[in-house]
């Protein structure tokens, strides 16, 4: 399993690779460096020299990717590119436009993106595991067809259809927890409540359809069949032996997420004043930060290629005929 | 289960719901509840707060209640007028020849003006760890290492404090400061064309910074007090001197900005020290002023918190203003020292529907009005009075409405073939002169401003907005090429007379008189998401007026930007804010020495016209009179014959604010309001509690719903499972 995992993560040089390089070209091909630096000296009474000094400051005064003028390998080298790509690889994330430090931030901000993600991924997942496993205990009644039908509904929401009206609801109308804002502490809990109960309410109809799915796939087979021939009780069949063989396909959607939790959301961030990596990102782009960007893109890839690892390996947990070599 | 709910579920709520006192929705702690503190919000990060380098607006809203320039604007007087903030006095110009020998204000021989500032003593600085001294007087952290900062992570983590008496030094410092080679000072090009020695002052910082670097000492902190700066120069501890190249009276407002308002150089030398900036420590990040207020919690991504100075001076309240100020209880504090708040929590609020809630909760003392809330808010009167709406009253809520010092306009490309106005045949131009003409008449802005801004805006007759020296009332002010003046107001020209001049300009109805081909013109707009489209349909409805075809173009604003610098859009929308009260301000946007495609300047139509600029040349350097106001009526009266621009109009400023909020007067030169306002906070304490009882009705509902829903699948749950039984 170890060399399957040092083959994997040396995959994965190549792959950051590509990411940052497509990174880069789209951030370029909307933005120059001439862009970069008028948003952030501003438009009244810029001059060409305070856009030269600051490019030449931050190195963005060099060749995108190659650099004609200079010899041998520095034709590449001395390029943007090189210079803010080859930094990434040993996390040094340098400053953002602004003049500040990208590693203190994204470590300031990750406490609020987790403190938002990681209930909703706990309670997320238990609600919707939970009202799966009870559609495809009540499979072909009613109660199914009813919970199909208002999993459908939920689903073709809009959230941020859930977050203004429960913000509206919840906050405005009956004053129950404030509308936005954050806390450091234990009284950031009332400040979390209500966008953790949204984002698990507006998630709910498309998860709990694919967790029934799955779950009906299984409870199909050859094994229940036995084991309720067994005798043993739909209780004991659906926790014991559905949920448990369903775990391969519910951990492969699950599993990569959890790195990427320290990612944050963008929109539930937004809306609720939460100080996380998600409004980081909006505000970058908004700020054309390539270097807060370009950042955050790597970090996600990193965390994506980490779930996507974490995932293999959690199959040979949970089946113990998978073998990784 | 049971235990979980004993153990886990009910502490858990009884923590949340018990920290918010009486009300639930409270986003503040407990503790602040009743405080004098008043509550703002800001919706864009600051990116600098460093006042060389601060030049927006936001930025502005923090810095201007910290640092104090020699000058500010008078609170309550408008027009606005420019009174001694730290100054003794506002300074007055004494000019020179080129010798030095002092002339006369109307002298030809007037080389340079020079300004010699006072200030009053006695001032002292915010407490800061970069003035603190040990028992033996030294600077205590002026000579850390690396391993000193290792536990320090703000500047709270200094144990020790100290302050310092405003000396004049400290302004010549941050003069310097504009030419700093690591530095990016929006106003050095500015400064450098007048202040005598900035030029060279910054190439000689260039140099010795290039030493440093060549030395292997990149980023050790530039003593600038090293070099001196030919133009500026200590009088004594209390006085220096600016010396300024010819006239520019205009310099006086520069003075009450924060580009001169003083920085020590012990901070400075602070900052600068190695490993300070890895922490964000950077004046850049924490201002240091002798201001009423002082940052002591900066965190843009959530709140940012102002206090009072406990070493501020304390300034009196304005005990004059205007006529109706008295009336408008604007002078019940008047001889009052200030400030009258102790503290300002801005929170950080991204999108304007929890902005606007909040507000209405009573969580904010103020709010802008968007365009979703307006008809919540606002109800205009046929007379066209705008006041606020019942359900505002009811709450106590109150309007404030001021025209702002600023304008927006339909620019015409100057160096376009068939809507500017360089072309070489005389013919031509005259032809795309009508055809401006023609456009401006036909653009109405007093129905976008209807449709578009709420009713918020005036039409302008021309680019000076009212409240600023050169703006005439009446039938003598409007723009006669665009309006007629009937029964006491201008009214636009019909349409027909823009159809007239643009059959003379050689396009009757809409079409070229000699090949026949429709006239096509293009507007470029970075206007170009679903929710423009209204507005772009109304440009196009305009043109349509006169049968001609506008095409948009819509681009993202980096493309936009880079078009209008290369002269390349044709017909663009586009506006100006006012940097100081002065008609100069917005008669230079005309100058053909500002021209965006050529000079990379703020004359962004590229506009020129011989005439205009030499009258410009005079009018720049004259003091606000007649002779003034007849060369400004000439320069308004060729803008509106050449039509450069479609004269859009100047917005209006509606803001809300609680009743609790007094001394609330907007001004839109001034930002260091804060110092002026009060409030009652045992109102606002008494009406958050009645606005916001929690209602608890909607839980039992909920329980109830839920308790319903999981009922079935109870019910069936132990069917099933009877029924297994039974088999």
């Amino acid at each position: 399993m170890l060399a399957y995992i040092v083959r994997r993560l040396l995959y994965a040089i190549p792959i950051l690779v590509g990411v940052n390089l497509l990174t880069f070209t789209l951030f370029f091909v909307v933005n120059t460096p001439d862009d970069m630096a008028r948003m952030q000296l501003g438009i009244k009474r810029v001059t060409p020299e305070a856009i030269d000094k600051w490019k030449a400051e931050r190195g963005y005064d060099k060749p995108l990717l190659f650099n004609g003028a200079a010899d041998g390998g520095a034709k590449l080298t001395r390029t943007i590119f090189f210079e803010k790509s080859v930094r990434l690889f040993v996390l040094d994330f340098g400053r953002a436009d602004d003049g500040r430090d990208i590693g203190h931030e994204i470590k300031t901000r990750m406490g609020p993106s987790l403190a938002i993600a990681v209930p909703v991924f706990v309670l997320g997942l238990f609600v919707t595991v939970s009202f799966a496993l009870m559609l495809a205990f009540f499979r072909a009644t009613y109660l199914d067809f009813w919970g199909v039908v208002a999993c459908v509904a939920m689903m073709s929401i809009s959230s941020l259809f859930y977050i203004i009206g429960g913000q509206y609801l919840v906050s405005k109308v009956w004053h129950l927890v404030p509308i936005s804002g954050y806390a450091g502490g234990l009284d950031a809990a009332r400040f979390l409540l209500l966008p953790v109960i949204i984002s698990v309410v507006a998630g709910i109809g498309s998860s709990t359809r694919w967790y029934r799915t799955i779950f009906l796939e299984e409870i199909g087979k050859d094994y229940v069949r036995t084991a309720r021939a067994k005798g043993l009780s739909e209780q004991a069949v659906l926790f014991r032996h559905v949920l448990r063989n369903a775990m391969i396909p519910i951990l492969t959607g699950v599993v990569v997420v959890i790195p990427l939790l320290f990612m944050g959301s963008l929109l539930v961030e937004s809306f609720f004043g939460i100080p996380g990596l998600g409004s980081y990102t909006i505000d970058a782009i908004n700020a054309q930060d390539f270097a807060v960007v370009r950042s955050m893109v790597f970090i996600g890839s990193v965390l994506y290629i980490a779930g996507l690892l974490l995932t293999d390996l959690s199959y040979t947990l949970v089946d113990p005929r998978v073998r990784l070599q | 289960m049971r235990e979980l709910a004993i153990h886990v579920l009910l502490p858990t709520l009884a923590l949340v719901l018990g920290g918010c006192g009486e009300v639930w929705n409270n986003p503040y702690p407990v503790q602040e509840g009743g405080g004098n503190i008043l509550y703002s919000a800001f919706t864009e990060r600051p990116k600098h707060l460093d006042p060389v380098q601060s030049y927006s607006e936001d930025e502005s809203e923090f810095n201007s209640q910290i640092y104090e320039p020699p000058l500010q604007y008078h609170y309550l007087k408008r027009p606005y007028e420019l009174v001694p903030m730290t100054a003794e006095a506002v300074p007055r110009p004494r000019y020179e020849d080129a010798a030095g020998r002092t002339v006369a204000a109307d002298s030809r021989r007037v080389a340079f003006s020079v300004y010699e500032i006072r200030i009053r003593p006695g001032i002292r600085y915010q407490p800061h760890p970069a003035f603190a001294r040990d028992e033996a007087g030294r600077l205590r952290y002026h000579d850390l290492k690396r391993e000193d900062l290792a536990k320090i992570h703000s500047l709270r983590d200094f144990p020790h404090a100290g302050t310092r008496e405003l000396v004049a030094a400290d302004y010549v410092y941050q003069i310097k400061r504009l030419a700093h080679p690591r530095l990016h000072s929006p106003v050095f090009g500015l400064m450098s064309e007048y202040l005598v020695g900035l030029k060279a002052f910054a190439e000689r910082l260039k140099v010795e910074e290039a030493k440093l670097v060549a030395a292997g000492r990149k980023g050790v902190w530039l003593d600038l007090t090293q070099f001196p700066l030919a133009g500026v120069e200590i009088i004594d501890t209390h006085s220096y001197r600016i010396r300024i190249k010819g006239r520019y009276p205009q310099f006086a407002y520069w003075l009450a900005m924060n580009f001169f308002a003083p920085v020590p150089v012990e901070v400075d030398r602070f900052f600068a020290q190695a490993g300070m900036a890895e922490r964000n420590l950077t004046l850049d990040w924490y201002p240091v002023g002798s201001g009423p207020y002082m940052l002591t919690e900066n965190n843009p991504n959530a709140r940012m918190v102002l206090e009072r100075n406990p070493n501020y001076r304390g300034e009196s309240y304005p005990d004059r203003g205007e006529e109706t100020d008295a009336v408008d209880g604007l002078l019940s504090d008047a001889g009052k020292r200030m400030p009258f708040i102790d503290k300002v929590v801005f929170s950080r609020e991204r999108e304007g529907i929890p902005y606007w809630n909040k507000f209405l909760q009573g969580y904010y003392d103020f709010s802008g009005i968007s365009s979703d809330s307006f008809d919540q808010a606002v109800r205009v009167s046929v007379e066209g009075e705008a006041s606020v709406s019942p359900e505002m009253t009811a709450r106590g809520i109150k309007l404030e409405t001021s025209v702002g010092t600023a304008t927006r306009y339909f620019a015409f490309n100057w160096l376009d073939p068939v809507v500017g106005g360089g072309q070489a045949d005389a013919a031509a131009r005259e032809r795309a002169r009508k055809l401006r003409q023609a456009i401006a008449i036909a653009l109405d802005w007093e129905e976008f401003i209807s449709i578009f801004a709420n009713g918020r805006g005036i039409p302008a007759q021309g680019p000076i907005p009212p409240g600023i020296f050169g703006i005439k009332p009446g039938a003598d002010g409007i723009n006669r090429v665009v309006y007629d003046w009937k029964d006491g107001v201008p009214l636009r020209k019909p349409i027909e007379a823009a159809k007239k001049l643009l059959a003379e300009a050689g396009y009757p109805d809409g079409r070229d008189a000699n090949s026949g081909q429709p006239l096509v013109l293009y507007l470029d707009t970075t206007d170009r998401g679903p929710g423009d489209k209204p507005r772009l349909d109304w440009y196009r409805k305009q043109f349509a007026k006169l049968s001609i075809q506008l095409e948009i173009r819509g681009t993202d604003y980096n493309r936009f930007q880079e078009k209008v610098r290369k002269g390349a859009a044709q017909i663009f929308v586009w506006g100006w804010n006012a940097d100081y009260p002065d008609p100069e301000n917005f008669l230079f946007l005309f100058h053909s020495a500002q021209s965006r495609a050529k000079f990379q300047g703020e004359n962004a139509a590229n506009y020129a016209n011989p005439e205009y600029d030499r009258l410009f040349e005079q009018v720049k350097h004259m003091e606000n009179g007649p002779p003034r106001q007849a060369l400004i009526d000439r320069m308004m009266a060729i803008l509106q014959e050449d039509a450069p621009w479609s004269f859009g109009f100047h917005p209006k400023d509606y803001s809300l604010h609680h009743g609790w909020v007094a001394n609330l007067k907007p001004n839109h030169m001034a930002r260091n309001g804060l110092k002026y306002q009060r409030i009652d906070a045992a109102q606002r304490e008494r009406l958050r509690a009645e606005w916001n009882r929690p209602v608890l009705w909607p839980l039992g509902l909920l329980a109830m719903v839920l308790a319903a829903s999981a009922a079935p699948a109870v019910i069936g749950w132990r069917r099933r499972e009877r029924a297994k039984g039974r088999a």
